[in-house]
Parts: structure tokens; C-alpha cells; sequence
């Protein structure tokens, strides 16, 4: 049998992908919200980047900026920014040891001890800031 | 090999990488600076600290590879989210210009505000 | 316990009409039947047109994979009472052409798992007086799981990124390739990193993690792949610091 005749039969059945197939399942509606999470990620950058412009034009600048984060709808913005990324966060943890196998010793280390230690450098990354800023 | 071979595994390792600095490290910068002291949880960082910290070279060194990380992995997962999610396959080098280049120019201005 | 289940069977008689429709069976509920059997109980005794692929009954050839109730599984491995009240739906697998009925075409599959060569190459014999190769049973576990995907589909149904690009090779041929990439007894990794490096290899993939979610054998496809794009990142690493090695 000739496979490209076959492919080109007129008669086989093709569905159509919807656009919204993102809502037909669970599980892909998660995936597309973990990804959109990657906009907030974006968000904390160019904010952080405009906060250290006005941290080296001068406390007023400063001053000015953190009024700004206080007006209420700055700062609900802001808990859902810190929602999002916080998804973000869990969701990478979990997924990152399924890209990388590890071994110590000639051993495999299991999955639970690579998240575990994945949780512990997020632990140690959040103290380490907190401890820089918060001084 | 071709060049769009080349671009891939660097784009990814980009990526990758920003997807782990933000991981790591923006839930707790947002809450430090941001939410915490817009609800009343902590008292405002001073002038004094945030200068020392974006000011010493360690902090240029993170900031910028931060923000530049974090605008790279936004591109790239952004791009494929529209290329996939919407299905928009006829515009792929138009999203790709725009999501990277846009990514690239907030890295410079990163770069400079960063670094002056 | 019911008497009587519904299946709604979506039907595709390409003589008879441009669109598939629904057709609706009432078979005998018994406890210990499968999805499988529904069908099969059909065929015999309702309705001997209805097509559908099936062969081993137990889960080990990969035949009988389609839709139930909109999840990618095996109908060998579906008990019917699970999806009571009912009615249980049947379709085709998903991101396949239809050609008849239950029946998906494959071909598509088929090629890529060839340019992948899924099976051991070797740049260099061993004399036959050495033996065969041998393996630790470390080494075994290396690729173990890749090698027990039967090829059932089930995988590339429930990938999003295959239904809307279906020119993205895979999560059963990356795993496949990976298993042998990583059999010790393989020296054909530089010949599958030509495709697997292809934009429609790996770097397609934007692990979503469905394919995993739905393997009936654990094979976790997904974790292949972000386990390959690593090695790919080393080796186009490796390439640009020492051009000498690339190709």
C-alpha cells in the first residue's frame, strides 16, 4: 500500500481542535493558567526594576513608589500577584525533579528527597531575602 | 545545524532558568516589599537598606539577573502559550519578534537602570 | 446493581455519511466486564458492523485504547462499573484521523517511531567470543520504564500540543528513543538527537504532563522529555564551548 495515498484519503474523519480546548479539561485549564503565570512573573520584574529607578532617584522617589503600593487597588493587585507567583512557585517545585535524575553514590535519589530539597532551597531563598531586607 | 536548532536549547535554557530564580526568590520579594507593607504586616524598607542592597555589586548582580531572567522566561513560555492556546501557528514569527524583543529591551533598560 | 447499561457509541461509516454520529447500544451489566466486553457483547450479538481494534484483552498490546467518557484509556482495562449510572461514551482516540468507527489511523505514529530507530545500534561490534553485552541491573533501571510502553496511543490522545500541532513527534516516540538512549548496550544517541532536536522534537513539548497523567504503564513520557532537553542543553552547551565536538 502506498502511505501517502492513505494519508490524503479523501474519506477518513479529522476533527477540528476548538479554540477554547483549554476549557475542555481540568487538568489542560491548569496547565494554561500555570503558564499564564509567567505574565505575573514578568509583572515582578518590570515592578522591581521601576522600584530600584526610584530607590536611586532618592528617598522621596522611594517614598512616592511606596505610597503608590499602598492605595488599595495597588495592593489587592499586588496579593494576586503574590497568589500567582506563589502557583508558579509550587508548580515549578514539582515539576523540576521530573527533569533531572540524581544521583549520589551511585544511587538513584528518590523523587520525594529531590522535592524535599527543592522545598529547602525555596526556604533558604525566601529567609535570605527577608534577612536582606527586612534587616 | 540549522539555526533555528541553535536558538532552541539556549531559549530554553533562559527559560529554565528564569523560571527557577523567580520561583526561588519573587514570592518573598513581593511580600517583603510589596504586600506586607501595603497591609499593614511590616513597616516600609527604608531608604538606607534597599540603596545598600541595590547598590553593592552582589545586589546589581542578582537584580539584573533577576529581572533579565524573569523577562526571558515570560517571553518564551508566553510565546509558545499563544501559539498553543490560541492556535495563532500563522503568526509564530510575529509573536516571537515581539514577546523576545520586547523581553531584550526591558533587559536593557534593566542593564542600565540597574547598573548607573 | 443495574440490569442494563447505555454506551453511546460514536459511529463513522465513511460510505454512508461526511460526519460521525452517536448510536446507542443497552447491553447486560456484569460486574467483572470490562469496556471492552460492552463492546464486544455488541458486536456479537447487537450490532456486528460496529469496528473497533482489539487483541490480547489484557492490557498488554496497546490495541484497544479510546475515548471513555472523554478520558484516553484502555477499554480491556476499564471496568464498566466504574463509569455507572451511565451512559458511557466511546470514541475514537483523540488527534487521530477517523478511519471507521472506533478505529483511528496510526500511521503517523508509525513513521515517527521509525525515524527514531527504536531498537540497539551499535557503531562497533563486540567478537562473538566475548558474549553477550551485559548489563548491571542499575543499568536495567536506567531505561527500564521507557520500555515498557506498549504503544497504545493513549499518550499522544490526551497531548494537547499533538492535537493542535500534528507534526510534534511525540510522548511514546521520545520515550522510546530514550529508552534506547539510555539501554548501556546503545551507541546511537548522536543519530536520535538529530530528530529529537528537531523544532517539532522536544523543544514542542511544553509539559503539560497529561501524557504521563494517562500512561496505563507508567512509562511517564513527560519526565523523558524535560530529561532529554536537559541533555540536549548540555550537549548544544558543550557544542558552543568546544566546537570541536559538535557536528
Amino acid at each position: 500500500m502506498n502511505p501517502a495515498y492513505r494519508r490524503y484519503h479523501p474519506k477518513w474523519y479529522r476533527a477540528r481542535m476548538p479554540i477554547f480546548w483549554w476549557l475542555r479539561r481540568v487538568s489542560y485549564f491548569r496547565f494554561i493558567a500555570r503558564e499564564l503565570t509567567s505574565v505575573f512573573v514578568a509583572y515582578a520584574g518590570v515592578l522591581l526594576l521601576v522600584q530600584v529607578r526610584s530607590v536611586a532617584a532618592g528617598p522621596e522617589a522611594l517614598a512616592r513608589f511606596t505610597g503608590w503600593l499602598q492605595l488599595p487597588p495597588v495592593a489587592a493587585l499586588h496579593v494576586v500577584v503574590l497568589l500567582a507567583l506563589l502557583f508558579h512557585t509550587i508548580t515549578w517545585l514539582h515539576l523540576a525533579p521530573r527533569a533531572m535524575v540524581v544521583r549520589l553514590g551511585g544511587r538513584r535519589v528518590p523523587d520525594v528527597a529531590v522535592l524535599l530539597g527543592h522545598y529547602g532551597a525555596w526556604l533558604a531563598a525566601s529567609a535570605l531575602v527577608v534577612w536582606v531586607v527586612v534587616r | 545545524m540549522s539555526g533555528r536548532r541553535l536558538r532552541e536549547p539556549g531559549l530554553w535554557l533562559l527559560f529554565s532558568a528564569g523560571g527557577t530564580l523567580a520561583a526561588l526568590f519573587l514570592p518573598a520579594l513581593v511580600m517583603v516589599l510589596w504586600v506586607a507593607p501595603s497591609v499593614g504586616w511590616l513597616t516600609p524598607p527604608v531608604h538606607e537598606t534597599l540603596a545598600a542592597v541595590a547598590g553593592g555589586v552582589l545586589g546589581r548582580l542578582f537584580l539584573t539577573a533577576l529581572i533579565v531572567l524573569a523577562l526571558y522566561h515570560w517571553a518564551h513560555r508566553f510565546r509558545y502559550t499563544l501559539y498553543d492556546g490560541l492556535q495563532l501557528y500563522h503568526l509564530n514569527q510575529l509573536i516571537a519578534g515581539l514577546t523576545y524583543g520586547v523581553a531584550t529591551v526591558l533587559s536593557v533598560a534593566a542593564a542600565v537602570v540597574v547598573w548607573r | 446493581m443495574p440490569e442494563t447499561v447505555t454506551l453511546e457509541v460514536r459511529r463513522y461509516r465513511p460510505e454512508e455519511e461526511t460526519e460521525p454520529t452517536w448510536q446507542r447500544y443497552q447491553v447486560p451489566f456484569r460486574r467483572e466486564w470490562m469496556v471492552l466486553d460492552a463492546l464486544n457483547h455488541i458486536k456479537d450479538h447487537q450490532d456486528g458492523t460496529l469496528s473497533f481494534r482489539w487483541s490480547c484483552r489484557m492490557g498488554v498490546c496497546g490495541s484497544c485504547g479510546m475515548m471513555v467518557n472523554g478520558d484516553p484509556r484502555l477499554t480491556c482495562a476499564t471496568y464498566l462499573e466504574t463509569l455507572l449510572p451511565g451512559p458511557v461514551r466511546v470514541e475514537p482516540l483523540r488527534g487521530f484521523p477517523v478511519i471507521r468507527d472506533l478505529v483511528g489511523d496510526l500511521t503517523d505514529f508509525l513513521t515517527k517511531l521509525k525515524r527514531v530507530q527504536p531498537w540497539i545500534v551499535r557503531q562497533t561490534e563486540g567478537p562473538p567470543a566475548q558474549g553477550e553485552y551485559r548489563q548491571t541491573p542499575d543499568q536495567l533501571a536506567a531505561y527500564r520504564p521507557y520500555a515498557m510502553c506498549i504503544n497504545c496511543m493513549l499518550c499522544y490522545s490526551a497531548c494537547p500540543i499533538y492535537e493542535l500541532e500534528p507534526s510534534f513527534l511525540g510522548p511514546a516516540v521520545i520515550a522510546l528513543a530514550q529508552r534506547y538512549n539510555l539501554d548501556s548496550r546503545d551507541q546511537g544517541r548522536e543519530a536520535r538527537m538529530e530528530v529529537l532536536s528537531e523544532h517539532d522534537g522536544i523543544w514542542a513539548c511544553t509539559f503539560v504532563g497529561e501524557c504521563s497523567a494517562v500512561c496505563p504503564k507508567h512509562v511517564d513520557p513527560a519526565g523523558a522529555i524535560q530529561r532529554y532537553k536537559l541533555e540536549a542543553v548540555v550537549a548544544w552547551a558543550k557544542g558552543l564551548v568546544l566546537p570541536r565536538s559538535g557536528t
